[in-house]
This record gives structure tokens, C-alpha cells and sequence, in this order.
């Protein structure tokens, strides 16, 4: 800008030009077309968030697409693409919107809290512009006019003119601004709400089996997520404990899921009937029943007659629920006389869990998620299964790596497959007994103080919307002249039909001898 | 006969009824020349220009009142249709005692019945010319035939699909892509009308399918119809999303979680708003606007399709 280089002289001229500048720019960004263009920058903006997996949903997910795409995920990340909704782009298109909202509404309250106060108008002199206008032959009377305007809502204003004139002008449909800026205002609300949410809610999920309990801390979670203001030691405390999980299936698939906890909370304990759709909630803080699963039992039998019984929870393959697992023995035969640990005699089995097996098809796994007829198909390992080297490994297979390199050899070439009460007989002798199934459910707890703001802006967001867009603003002038006429005039100040009707209408319930031009005749549209 | 297969009769006849209903449509529209001169809904929009073509009924190989009669017949068989529509989706509900929105076969279907049902409203309340229903019953043929490709037996619903919340949350949905289906019709046929006088007043020629909107109503008054419904249909719409989020709540833990599903339910709900928008925003923007009605359709309807098909994510057992 030359302004800068400018003599000492003019700065104050450059100052101006610089609030002209901001002062143009801020009417730019107000403008409804910046609206309209931010809106639709901000639903294309959304798209990526769905065409790739997002870490807020599967943090497994985006791990797999880096796995498949390991040149252009980095890239994609250095773009935000796995965390679109939190990303800067998308966050300056919206804070952009609200800005522009924020400075389309308060002005817009001003003038509407004005006009809510102010007089309404009185008629133009050529009322015959307005796009309703009628000359009336007949009489009217203006007490008459008053009182059915004021009956029907209209707000009416009286001007007598001096040479005589007598107006009565009427508006209605101040609903339609105040709905709409309500309807305006509450997106803020709502988005709030989500802001307070994200800095202030925490959620843990956890796998809980049949009879075992869990309390609410960090340690005790599978996974869960902190907002940045949440100390993670003000958590609330409480214990749930699963008592029973049932599931009902008709005709192969599920209908209901039903856990039967305990919950336990500042020395004071209740029972709960949890069910997908019905949360528990303790103090705020909501338990929901989000999915369930097989536990296998399981007790191996080491060389040296020793046991052990796992309860190990299996995840599903599919929506019949194989589900696959693995049972791993890191300190099986232990030589009790001399308490000496074979580091390379550890047993681990990779196991797939069938619910209902078919025996008489050659698949192995089946087609309906109920317990039926449920079946284990193992394949064991003997050797090093890497459990002490401190690398986080899935609880739900055998380490591959330990496989590949040969640590862990191979038992069995086919995958032997047993039922319950049954037993896989390893070549040394020792053996893996299938007791039987239990169930696990799946928990989310979520703490949300945001969800009520949320919920209340939508509710409101609800209420503005509907006038907003059904009222219609309009006014209606009624006009003695000196001359002894009578004008009517009409205005529509939204795009909407049923002016003429409207007014035709109040003009005869005003002057009852009043007859409406013949223009309905051919307005029927359709014809029969 | 079980109640699973009176159903499917009852569709197919609903198809045959309806691919009737648009023939019928389709006689009046081509030969009925009276109706060229009518306007749609008068009120606001100036009269169509008497444009309709010198051409005498007698030429025609039907004559205008045969081709009312068609028109009737169609209105009739429209209704009929739509009343084995409806008998198809009792029967099923009856079938499998359950509220009838459980998988996307029956979630279009549900659409076409709301997209029926919103063009019977507007012609008996005359705001809409009958011929144009061969529009609309193309348009609801496409989606039920849409509609056999995801077919699925009528089975029992997955429990976190067994709530209230699915009654008023996939009610709205469906009823308001149904009436934004009309809505988006209107906006088609809005913009082959302007495209067809724009032509004509340059003194272009006018060749198919641009020769199908001679007979259309006024482009205004198609524009303002466009409106209406669209008017009548975003806080449904608004509505239906903001009820799937109170249902994600208490069936997955969270209101939002940004699924492909709500992914694109908010987009197809901010392309809306932009329309509302733009069609206050001068009068460039409002001629772009029934372009962005369009767009807010194809959305939605990619929103139904695509997004089921292809996208993994919780809603897709609600899917095929
Ligand atoms: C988050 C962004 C926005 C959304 C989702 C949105 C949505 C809507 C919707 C649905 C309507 C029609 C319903 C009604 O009249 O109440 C509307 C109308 C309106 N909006 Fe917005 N809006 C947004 C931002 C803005 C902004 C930034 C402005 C200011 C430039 C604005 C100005 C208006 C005006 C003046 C109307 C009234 C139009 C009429 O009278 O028909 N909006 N908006």
C-alpha cells in the first residue's frame, strides 16, 4: 500500500484508510453471500472426514490405513485428514461462519429490538405501487377497521392527517425475525455446548465378562479419552460389577442385549438393568451398554499335572459372532521341585471360538450368533511367545513375529477343533480342556457436561426455526381520503404467496359489502 | 400366503400402478394443449405467456378431453398405488411386528410413500397442475425400482435399532427426504422452464429434452414451488437429525461421532441452509439456487446409497 510510504502529514489519512479497509472487510465477511459461500466451504470440508478413517472414531483404523498406504499416509496426516473435524482448515471454516454469524445477528437485534418498539409506518402517498391495492366503492367504517385488526394480532398505528386524510396502519409477523434470530443465535449455543464438550468430557470403554467388576480409573479402562481440562484424578468414583449378560436372538440375529450390574458408589450400591438405548446413570456420569462378546474358559493341564483355568475374551469376526481369541500360558510347566522356569516350554494357542458349528458342512465357521453348539478351533504353540520383551502386543493372537523367527514352533498342522467338555491333547502330553462360554458386555462410560448445553440449543435451535420460516411479516394500510375514498393497500415483506387473498379477506371483514375483485377465479391452478 | 410375500405383491403392484398412473400422465401432458396456457398457483408469479402452439386439437392424434380423461385416470391410479404402497408397508409391520424402517430396502420405500404422499397433498389442495404428475411419478418409480436392488426379507431389528427413538428419528429422515424429493423435482423442472424461455426469447432452437418444458407452468411460479416445499421440509429434516443424535446418545454414548452417516446428514443439512441462503442473497445467488437444491438432493440420496454400500461405520447395520 502507498499509505506507508506516504509523508508524515497524511497518517492520519492512513489510519483512516485502514479502518475503511477492516470496515469493508468486516461488511464483506457479514454479507449473506460470505454466508452462503462458508456453508458450502464447510460442507466440502466435511467430506474427507468421512472418506478416511478418523482417529476420534478408530485410532485401529488409522492404523491400518497406514499399514496399506505407508508413502501417502504420512502426507495425509501432515494434511490433518485423520483428524478432519479437529483440523485447522476445518476449524477456520467454521470459526470464520460464526464470526459472520455473530456479526449478522447482533446488529440484526438491534434493528429488530427497534422495530419491535417502533410505530409502525404510515401508508406511502401513492399507496397504488404497493403490489395489493384496491379503491373501495363501498363504506368502512374505522372502528370497525380497528377492532378487526386489532382482533386478527395485527399492530396497528393511527395517523390523522391535517387535511383530513385518516390511515390505519397495520404489521404482523414480527415472529418470523425474532425465530429467526433465535433460530441464528442457538447455533452458538450449540456449538458451545460441543466446545465445552470437547475440553471438559472424558470416556472410557471397557470389556467387562460375566462376574467380574471393574472401578472407574484410567488403569481400568481398555481405552478411553481425556478433554484437555479433565485431571484425570477428579474422575468419579464408582465400581460396576456385570452380574449377568443375556442376549436374546430370533431367527440368527440378536433382538435384545441385557446386562444385569451392580454398581457401587460412595457406599452406597444399586442395581441396574442395562440395555442398549437405557444408560445408567451415576451422579452425571452415564454407562452405556455398548456391544458384547464371548469369554472362553479354558484350563490347561501342564506336564507336571498343574492347572490353570482362563477366562479370555474373544472378539468378533463378523455379525455371527466367530470370534477370534487366544489363550497364552507364559508360565506353564514349572518344575515345582526345583521352581526352574523353561523360558522356551511357554504354550499358547490361537484359537477362533464358533458359536453354533455345523458339523454336517465342511465350514468351519458358522451362521448364527447364538450359543449352540459352540466349538473352539485351536492351533498351539510351543516356545518363547515374547510376553517379557515389554512391546505391547494384541491379547487376541499369538505374537506372529515369535512364530516367523521361530521362537514358537507349531503343534499341529490342522486346526483341531473341540467342543465343550472336550480336550486337545498336545504331543508332550498335556492338554487344553474347553469348559465352556460366558459373556462379556461392552461398556462406555462418558462423562459430557457439554450435552446439555447441546441439547438445550437445539431445542431452541427448533423453536426459532419454525416461525422463522412459516411467519410471514406483512403490512396492511387502510386509507379515508379527504376526497371520500377509501384506499387499501398491502405488502409482503417476505417472498411468500396469499397477499391478495389475505388482504381481500381483512378489507371485507372491515367493509362487509365489500366483493373481491374476481381474480380467485383463475388462481385455482389446476384444473378439473 | 405369508404376510412377507403379500407385501412384495403388494409392491409390484404398486410399481405397475404407478409406471400406469405415468403413462396416463404422460397422454394428458402431451396432448391436453388447453393446459399450456395455465399458470401454476397464480399468486405472486405473472401469468405463463401465452405461448401454447397454434397447433389445432383436431391434428392431434388425441383430443384434449381424452387427454384430461388420462389425466384423471392417472390421479386416480396414483392414488391407488399409493394406497397398495401404504398396504405394503402395513403388512410388513403387521409381518413382522415391528415399526417398518429396520434396513434400507424399507427406508426407500418409506421414502417414495412420502414423496407420493406430499405431490396427493399439493394436487388436491390445487397448488400444483395435475399433468406434472407424470414428473412425480417418475421420480417415486425411480426410487422403489432403487429400492429392489437393496431388497432385504423382512427380518427382526438389531437391538440398538429396537428403540422409540428409531420411530421419530428415521420418521422424520424418511419423511423429509420424501417431500425434499418432490422439492427437487420442482427444481429440475424450474430450471428446464428458465433454460426453455431463455432459449425461445434468444430465438434458439429447442430440441428434446429442452421440448418437454413448453408445457411446463411459469418458471417463476415453479421457483416459489421449489421454495415452498423446501421450506416445509428443512426443519423436519433439521429434526430428524437433531432426534438421530439424542438416539446416538443413548444407544452408542455420544450424540455426535462424526459417522459417515451423520457425516453426510450434516452436510446434506448445510447445503440446505446455503439454498435458503442464496435465495435471499441477490439475485445472482437466487439463480444459483435451485442448483444448490439439487445438489442438497444429490447428497441426500448419496447419503442413502453410497454411504450404506461403501462406508463402514455404526449406521450400516441399519444398512443392507
Ligand atoms: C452456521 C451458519 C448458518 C446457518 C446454518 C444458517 C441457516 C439459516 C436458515 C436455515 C435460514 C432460514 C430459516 C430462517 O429464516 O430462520 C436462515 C435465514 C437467514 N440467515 Fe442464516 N444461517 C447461518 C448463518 C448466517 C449468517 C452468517 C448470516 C448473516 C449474514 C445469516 C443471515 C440470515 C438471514 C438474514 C436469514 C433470513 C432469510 C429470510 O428472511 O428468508 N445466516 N439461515
Amino acid at each position: 500500500m502507498t499509505a506507508t510510504l506516504a509523508p508524515a502529514p497524511r497518517k492520519p489519512k492512513a489510519a483512516k484508510r485502514f479502518r475503511a479497509f477492516w470496515r469493508r472487510w468486516w461488511h464483506q465477511l457479514t454479507a449473506m453471500r460470505t454466508a452462503l459461500v462458508l456453508l458450502l466451504a464447510l460442507a466440502l470440508a466435511a467430506i474427507p472426514g468421512s472418506t478416511f478413517p478418523q482417529r476420534s472414531i478408530s485410532t485401529v483404523d488409522v492404523a491400518g490405513y497406514f499399514d496399506e498406504h505407508p508413502d501417502l499416509a504420512p502426507w495425509l496426516d501432515r494434511l490433518w485428514a485423520f483428524d478432519v473435524y479437529t483440523s485447522p482448515w476445518f476449524s477456520a471454516i467454521y470459526l470464520l461462519l460464526m464470526i459472520s454469524l455473530a456479526g449478522c445477528i447482533v446488529p440484526r437485534l438491534g434493528v429488530h429490538w427497534k422495530a419491535l418498539r417502533a410505530k409502525v409506518p404510515d401508508a406511502p402517498k401513492r399507496m397504488s405501487i404497493l403490489p395489493y391495492h384496491r379503491v373501495l366503492d363501498v363504506d368502512a367504517n374505522q372502528g370497525r377497521a380497528r377492532a378487526v385488526l386489532k382482533q386478527r394480532r395485527w399492530r396497528t398505528a393511527v395517523t390523522e392527517h391535517e387535511d383530513g386524510t385518516f390511515v390505519i396502519a397495520a404489521e404482523k409477523g414480527y415472529l418470523r425475525e425474532t425465530g429467526n434470530l433465535l433460530f441464528h443465535t442457538s447455533i452458538i449455543f450449540v456449538l458451545a455446548g460441543v466446545a465445552v464438550g470437547s475440553l471438559m468430557s472424558w470416556y472410557g470403554n471397557r470389556i467387562l465378562s460375566e462376574d467380574k467388576s471393574y472401578c472407574n480409573n484410567l488403569q481400568q479402562y481398555d481405552e478411553y479419552g481425556l478433554g484437555a481440562w479433565v485431571d484425570e484424578t477428579s474422575l468419579p468414583r464408582f465400581c460396576v460389577t456385570l452380574d449377568a449378560f443375556d442376549a436374546e436372538f430370533t431367527d440368527g440375529g440378536p433382538t435384545a442385549y441385557d446386562a444385569a450390574v451392580t454398581y457401587e458408589t460412595a457406599g452406597e450400591t444399586g442395581k441396574y438393568d442395562l440395555q442398549v438405548n437405557h444408560p445408567l446413570n451415576i451422579d452425571g456420569t452415564n454407562v452405556f451398554l455398548i456391544g458384547h462378546g464371548y469369554t472362553a474358559v479354558v484350563t490347561y493341564t501342564d506336564r507336571y499335572g498343574q492347572t490353570q483355568t482362563l477366562h479370555q475374551e474373544f472378539l468378533a469376526m463378523d455379525a455371527a459372532l466367530n470370534s477370534e481369541g487366544a489363550f497364552k500360558f507364559p508360565d506353564a510347566n514349572v518344575d515345582p521341585e526345583t521352581g526352574t522356569v523353561d523360558a522356551n516350554a511357554e504354550v499358547g494357542f490361537d484359537a477362533i471360538l464358533v458359536p453354533t458349528f455345523d458339523d454336517s458342512t465342511a465350514m468351519l465357521l458358522g451362521t448364527d450368533p447364538e450359543l449352540n453348539n459352540p466349538v473352539l478351533a485351536l492351533t498351539a504353540y510351543t516356545g518363547d511367545l515374547g510376553l517379557g520383551d515389554g512391546e505391547p502386543e494384541s491379547v487376541y493372537s499369538v505374537n506372529e513375529e515369535q512364530i516367523a523367527s521361530g521362537a514358537l514352533t507349531r503343534l499341529n498342522e490342522e486346526v483341531e477343533v473341540i467342543g465343550v467338555g472336550d480336550a486337545m491333547t498336545l504331543p508332550d502330553g498335556t492338554t487344553l480342556t474347553f469348559d465352556g462360554v460366558e459373556q462379556y458386555a461392552v461398556l462406555q462410560v462418558r462423562h459430557d457436561p457439554g450435552g446439555p448445553v447441546v441439547l438445550a440449543g437445539a431445542v431452541l435451535l427448533l423453536l426459532g426455526l419454525l416461525p422463522g420460516l412459516a411467519v410471514r411479516r406483512r403490512r396492511y394500510w387502510i386509507r379515508w381520503n379527504p376526497d371520500g375514498t377509501v384506499e387499501t393497500a398491502g405488502l409482503n415483506r417476505n417472498d411468500f404467496d396469499g397477499l391478495d387473498e389475505e388482504c381481500d379477506e381483512l378489507t371485507a371483514a372491515i367493509a362487509p359489502d365489500y366483493e373481491p375483485p374476481g381474480t380467485h377465479t383463475d388462481k385455482s391452478g389446476s384444473e378439473q | 400366503m405369508t404376510g412377507a410375500e403379500a407385501a412384495n405383491a403388494l409392491f409390484v403392484a404398486t410399481i405397475l400402478t404407478y409406471a400406469a398412473a405415468m403413462f396416463s400422465y404422460a397422454v394428458e401432458y402431451a396432448f391436453d394443449k388447453r393446459v399450456a396456457k395455465r399458470a401454476l398457483v397464480a399468486a405472486g408469479g405473472a401469468d405463463a405467456p401465452d405461448d401454447a402452439p397454434a397447433e389445432s386439437p383436431s391434428e392431434a392424434p388425441i383430443s384434449p378431453v381424452a387427454a384430461r380423461g388420462a389425466g384423471r385416470l392417472g390421479l386416480v391410479l396414483t392414488f391407488l398405488g399409493t394406497a397398495a404402497l401404504a398396504a405394503s408397508i402395513v403388512t410388513r409391520v403387521v409381518y413382522t411386528g415391528r415399526w417398518p424402517w429396520g434396513n434400507m430396502f424399507e427406508y426407500t420405500v418409506g421414502v417414495a410413500l412420502a414423496g407420493m404422499v406430499t405431490w396427493l397433498v399439493l394436487v388436491s389442495r390445487g397448488s400444483v397442475p395435475r399433468r406434472l404428475g407424470l414428473f412425480a411419478t417418475f421420480a417415486v418409480t425411480m426410487v422403489l425400482g432403487t429400492s429392489v436392488r437393496v431388497y432385504t426379507e423382512a427380518g427382526p431389528l438389531v437391538p440398538a435399532l429396537d428403540s422409540y427413538w428409531i420411530v421419530i428419528h428415521v420418521t422424520a429422515a424418511i419423511a423429509a427426504s420424501g417431500i425434499l424429493l418432490i422439492g427437487c423435482v420442482f427444481a429440475i423442472l424450474h430450471l428446464l422452464k428458465r433454460r426453455y424461455d431463455r432459449q425461445r426469447s434468444d430465438g434458439k432452437p429447442i430440441r428434446f429434452p429442452l421440448n418437454i418444458a413448453e408445457r411446463l407452468p411459469d418458471a417463476n411460479a415453479l421457483e416459489r414451488m421449489t421454495f415452498k416445499i423446501h421450506v416445509f421440509a428443512f426443519p423436519l429434516l433439521t429434526f430428524g437429525i437433531l432426534a438421530g443424535a439424542v438416539w446416538a446418545h443413548f444407544a452408542w454414548g455420544r450424540y455426535w461421532n462424526w459417522d459417515p452417516k451423520e457425516v453426510w446428514a450434516f452436510i446434506a443439512w448445510v447445503v440446505y441452509a446455503a439454498y435458503l441462503h442464496a435465495r435471499v442473497s441477490g439475485r445472482s445467488a437466487k439463480a444459483n439456487a435451485p442448483w444448490i437444491a439439487i445438489l442438497g438432493y444429490a447428497v441426500m440420496l448419496f447419503n442413502l446409497t453410497a454411504v450404506n454400500l461403501v462406508f463402514a461405520g455404526l449406521h450400516s447395520y441399519a444398512g443392507v
